[in-house]
């Protein structure tokens, strides 16, 4: 795959350098990398190792001020990019080398259609007028996929879905047929299964026009399943780079060999509790027929058109003591609107789920209160859960505010420590807000504060999906010591397969509101019973390179 | 249980945020000299009356229509005299404090109910918050000078109704911006986690919605600020405001208008006053904004 | 699009109606105008003749009651001060007014945006600072000292412009149309400015950048119509201040405007001509929002769509 011939890109002691409000910082240290014809080289790395920015720094759109190139050559046809004139890299830019993102939507302009936007390249660099540059712009909607392209050229990118945006970007980016293609986070933001199919496109693409594709991405699975070669970053630095099976098989680095070990759902299946059987098995928590419709509104006075979106539609399942449960599913399956019910934080359209003997849909006042203390949750976003004008000590001594009997006032600090050595931080953190902490810490905290009333069931909605694999693997297994060592119940909710397998004892699988299979972790990975389960098990990346290569020839796609 | 191990996690808190903030300021010059500025109007609103209250008052039919830039009758003749020899700069100094206690009454007291009235209309909504957002437009859709007009004719031209007046006429801003605030704020997650938790509606509002909101509508107040004391200058100037024998600046730019052929510096200053005052705050307000965004704020500091 | 533009009509006349309900008491409390009218000596028959003729004398319930009947055959009352049709004084005043606001709202409006955006370029560089301490200086002018200061420099001394006055001459028109310009123009840079600062931060300039565009076009083609909508929001309200009266400037400068009637109607208690500028003039305002409403669909289909 990878010629002897020359590279086409030779990125040589690349550096860039930030203003910030706490002087300069940099953020890439010097680094070296090439790129080949037809292979697909992968950087990846965390949240602020430097991928990204090194990527926008040979594109030349780097924020800047206050982000600053301070040296450092990028070789294309052996013209360094970062030395040409405005104008002559204008020229390149879109016809040599061009780009696609992770956020499609923010990167699109929604002013503008699509077709014009494809057109534009057409028209910038080749000089066709409008009615050519759309008829070209149609034809490359049809090549990425798009249905329908003569009429979709003409809608604007807030009329598409993530997948389809994605699909116009590289339409966009592939326009003039460039000799390198800088895809940056192309999925991230996409369910597996559209995933899967943007990531054969990109493959498909790359074949056919044997060009360089450089994938920036944190997902090792991602990696796995596409890339020839690596280059793993940290810190602004190249700390390891050869050829994927081999970095899968053999990894050198500390920092790749830690980054390894922490890939979820490569441990063993947790123990299965044995479900209580025979005489009494008694659910703590038993959820019937629970039902959450919308009614779309319109019209003058904003009444109800008659039409309603079922965003939950007959969801029953029960929650035994000790036990995790794990639901997945994508985007628009519900599975957040049934924590959002559980925790009243929406009314359910109908249904029960009874806890004691009581349907906490019906309680109010002083009961729903007291209910409150044995039901809490821990959000996804840890940076938009914690109100970022309280310190850590008031975050956690709220609850006991709240309510008043579960801690004597002069024991607050006492017990705030205590907390937070339990999730491992430290008394100091108590006085500290939460910008001052990183995105795996203010987690700990919001453990911390769901564990401050001594709750029976979590639910942790997404709670590990915004954090790097690395604290997302410290997470998991801080949540799992917490369920131990306290008897906690968990409603674990992810879209992310390999998160679920790692701590649920049970698993439920939802789509479109409602439960499509409910099984045993083992059952439900090892043996899916229905098509979408085993759809959503088989689009998901693997971080093992040989096992994609299998699973990519069995579906007829060569890498 | 797991101990962190996650690298340069914790970014230790800055020595002192008002040394910093200082630092910021004196790097910024015209920002710098607004807020010298500013500081220097409000000790002449503060001690002005009582340093310079009898010089204000005092004809001295010998100084009439003065000239400027002479110190032939001591530093409080150097902006000259009026048409009853009465010293300008004297003069000044003393009509700052009725213009700076209107517009500062004014733009709190429109602070804090608007802002109240636009932080329960989003947390309640409902038709509350419809009414409140009506009353608003109704507000806004009238001419703040001719409302203020109208009542202050119906009423007396005194202090206590133009704080009233301006105060209403500044309310709608205040209201429209804390409702849209409280309706993003109620959605974050934070939000979310005082509801599960059990925090009554008091509590959600006042701990964790109002000490968002509040920064944005002090930085709104700033920019009203400027502008209330141009509302106010203008009505003193059509003759609706503050009545003789109190001054502001308005009054004395309209007393001035009158001898315009022959003594200019009579409206001149008292104006120049005016505008350089709301071209202090407007500079601060505008410092402010960029201080406050982390995005920007190196830009202050290269 | 349509429903919406309904629903802002209703809404719009919600607020009119409180509004003409809220100036017909008020003005009715600033007294009665029969001693204004009538000269001093007066005899109590010709006052009670006046007070009769114009139903003064009635509870003011029974003169609202009036109005409303009036009002829905499409008459407004006559002025007192000039004994015909109040709709008929108003409109000419009108005119005035919104010739002037023809005049300075383009001039605002495109001026600020080229200022803006060229500042918003390069943040910090030379072309910011004189433009943004200038936009600064003008939102911060007192229009009363502005036009002041004018007439010291421009008539009295230097002897080129002239005091006042309202003629088809351009000369005439100098003066007013720069005082009415000043803050606005310094309002609406600011706007355009931060407006288009964050623009250029956003993802989609980056995306066309990486296709190539030239910089001109990154600032008026993909720029510059995401960052219009709150120079427009701002320019609506700044339309309509104008509309409302530019009372300051037609007074110094002595044009008939609807802002010096609505002042010279509230001293004269002629409260038919007070009623009917604000019914025009809100009219006039609510246009102006349509305007805009009409304005955002066309430069933003998110908008449109819903």
């Amino acid at each position: 795959m990878t010629d002897q011939k020359a590279p086409i890109l030779e990125v040589r002691n690349l550096a860039v350098g930030f203003h910030t409000a706490a002087g300069e910082f940099d953020a890439v240290k010097g680094i070296s990398f090439d790129l080949y014809c037809g292979e697909t080289l992968a950087i990846l790395g965390e949240s602020g190792s430097g991928k990204s920015v090194s990527a926008s720094a040979v594109m030349g759109i780097l924020d800047s001020p206050p982000g600053f190139v301070r040296g450092g050559e990028a070789y294309l046809d052996g013209e360094n990019l970062l030395k040409l004139s405005p104008s002559k890299r204008r020229d390149l830019m879109g016809e040599k080398i061009a780009m696609i993102f992770q956020d499609t939507l923010a990167h699109l302009n929604p002013v503008y259609t699509i077709g014009w936007q494809i057109a534009e390249c057409f028209r910038v660099h080749r000089g066709f007028n409008a009615k050519d540059a759309m008829a070209r712009s149609i034809d490359l909607l049809d090549r990425v996929g798009m249905p329908d392209p003569e009429r979709r050229a003409g809608d604007y990118p807030h009329q598409f879905s993530g997948g389809q945006r994605q699909r116009i970007m590289i339409a966009m980016a592939l326009a003039l047929e460039p000799a390198i293609l800088i895809a940056d986070e192309p999925t991230t933001a996409l369910d597996v299964t559209v995933q899967a199919q943007i990531l054969d496109l990109l493959i498909d693409l790359r074949n056919e026009r044997n060009m360089g594709l450089i994938l920036i991405t944190h997902d090792l699975g991602v990696v796995a399943e596409i890339a020839d070669r690596m280059v793993v970053m940290n810190a602004g630095e190249i700390v390891e780079q050869g050829p994927v099976r081999q970095v899968f098989a053999n990894p050198t680095h500390p920092y790749t060999k830690r980054l390894m070990a922490a890939i979820p759902g490569r441990g063993e299946f947790r123990e299965v509790l044995p479900l209580p059987e025979g005489d009494a098995p008694k659910a703590i928590l038993e959820v019937r027929d629970l039902a959450k419709h919308y009614g779309i509104t319109g019209g003058m006075f904003g009444t109800s058109t008659g039409q309603t979106v079922k965003a939950c539609d007959g969801v029953s399942f029960d929650l035994y003591a000790g036990e995790t449960l794990g639901i997945v599913g994508e985007s628009g399956s519900g599975k957040t609107t049934v924590a959002n019910m559980l925790l009243r934080l929406t009314e359910p359209t109908r249904g029960t789920a009874t806890l004691d003997g009581k349907d906490i849909f019906s309680l109010a006042g002083d009961e729903l209160l007291r209910l409150r203390r044995r039901f809490q949750a821990v959000f996804q976003d840890p940076f938009a859960s914690l109100n970022p004008t309280m310190s850590v000590f008031d975050i956690i001594s709220e609850p006991w505010l709240i309510h008043r009997d579960v801690m004597p006032k002069n024991r607050y600090r006492e017990r705030v420590v205590e907390l937070l050595e339990s999730v491992g931080m430290v008394a100091d953190h108590a006085e500290r807000y939460p910008h001052q902490f990183s995105g795996g810490q203010r987690q700990r905290i919001a453990v911390a504060r769901a564990l401050a009333l001594e709750p029976e069931i979590i639910i942790c909605d997404e709670a590990v999906s915004a954090l790097d694999v690395s604290i997302q693997a410290q997470i998991i297994e801080l949540l799992a010591d917490l369920r131990d060592a306290f008897g906690l119940s968990y409603l674990f909710i992810a879209h992310d397969l390999p998160v679920v397998q790692e701590l649920a004892d049970r698993v439920i699988v939802m789509k479109s509101g409602k439960i499509v299979e409910q099984g045993t972790v083992v059952e439900i990975f090892t043996n899916p019973q229905e098509r979408y389960t085993i759809d959503l098990l088989g689009a998901s990346p693997i971080p093992d390179p040989e096992k994609m290569l299998d699973r990519r020839q069995r579906r007829g796609i060569s890498v | 249980m797991t101990t962190p191990t996650e690298p340069a996690a914790f970014i230790p808190p800055p020595p002192s945020r008002g040394l910093r903030l200082l630092s910021l300021l004196w790097n910024d010059k015209f920002a710098f000299m607004g807020a010298m500025f500013v500081l220097l109007i409000v000790l002449f609103a503060v001690f002005g009356p009582m340093l310079f209250g009898d010089v204000a008052t005092k004809m001295n039919l010998r100084a009439r229509n003065m000239e400027p830039f002479t110190l032939d009758k001591g530093w409080l003749f150097f902006l000259g005299a009026d048409a009853l020899g009465r010293s300008i700069l004297a003069r000044i100094m003393v009509a700052g404090q009725n213009t700076m206690a209107v517009a500062t009454s004014a733009v709190v007291a429109a602070m804090i109910i608007g802002g109240t009235f636009g932080l329960l209309a989003g947390f309640i909504g409902g038709w509350f918050g419809n009414v409140v957002l009506r009353l608003a437009d109704m507000i806004m859709s009238f001419p703040s000078l001719l409302i203020a007009m109208i009542v202050l004719y119906m009423l007396e031209p005194r202090v206590e109704n133009l704080i009233i007046v301006l105060g209403i006429t500044r309310m709608p801003i205040y209201i429209r911006t804390a409702r849209a605030e409280v309706l993003e704020i109620r959605e974050r997650l934070f939000v979310s986690a005082a509801r599960v938790m059990g925090a009554s509606h008091w509590r959600i509002v006042g701990r964790h919605i109002a000490p968002i909101v509040l920064p944005t509508l002090t930085t709104i107040a700033a920019l009203d600020f400027a502008f209330v004391m141009l509302v106010e200058s203008a009505l003193s100037f059509l003759g609706i405001g503050i009545q003789p024998p109190d001054i502001t600046w308005g009054l004395m730019v309209s007393q001035g208008k009158n001898y315009l052929q022959t003594a200019w510096w009579l409206s001149f200053f008292p104006g120049l006053a005016i505008m350089m005052t709301a071209l202090s705050l407007n500079l601060l307000s505008n410092w402010v904004r960029i201080a406050l965004d982390p995005v920007q704020r190196w830009r202050l500091e290269v | 699009m349509g429903t919406y533009l309904v629903r802002r009509a209703f809404h719009s006349f919600i607020s009119l109606a409180g509004l003409l309900v809220l100036v017909f008491f008020l003005a009715r409390l600033t007294g009665d105008p029969t001693n204004l009218y009538l000269p001093l000596d007066a005899t109590l028959e010709a006052r009670a003749e006046f007070t009769e003729k114009h139903g003064f004398n009635d509870p003011i319930y029974v003169q609202f009651g009036r109005y409303l009947v009036q009002l829905s055959q499409g008459d407004l009352g006559d002025s007192l001060m000039k004994a015909r049709p109040s709709i008929d004084v108003v409109l000419e005043a009108f005119w005035v007014t919104l010739s002037l606001a023809a005049v300075v709202v383009p001039i605002a409006l495109i001026g600020s945006v080229v200022v803006g955006a060229l500042a918003a370029y390069r943040p910090g560089g030379a072309f910011d600072r004189i433009g943004t301490i200038a936009a600064l200086l003008g939102a911060s002018a007192p229009d009363f000292w502005v036009a002041i200061t004018g007439i010291i420099l421009f008539s009295l001394t230097l002897g080129w412009l002239p005091t006042s006055g309202y003629e088809g001459n351009i000369v005439y028109w100098i003066m007013p149309v720069t005082v009415l310009l000043i803050r606005p123009f310094g309002l609406l840079v600011q706007v355009a400015r931060g407006s288009m600062l964050s623009v250029f931060s956003s993802a989609f300039v980056k995306t066309a950048r990486a296709k190539g565009v030239k910089e001109r076009s990154v600032i008026f083609v993909h720029a510059l119509r995401n960052a219009m909508l709150p120079v427009i929001t701002v320019a609506g309200d700044q339309a309509a201040g104008i509309l409302n009266g530019a009372v300051i400037v037609e007074t110094i400068f002595g044009w008939p405007g609807v802002g010096k009637l609505m002042i010279d109607s509230i001293f004269n208690r002629d409260f038919a001509v007070l009623q009917t500028s604000i019914l025009v003039t809100a009219i006039a305002i609510f246009t102006v929002n349509i305007a805009i409403d009409v304005a955002y669909a066309f430069l933003d289909p998110r908008i449109r769509h819903n």
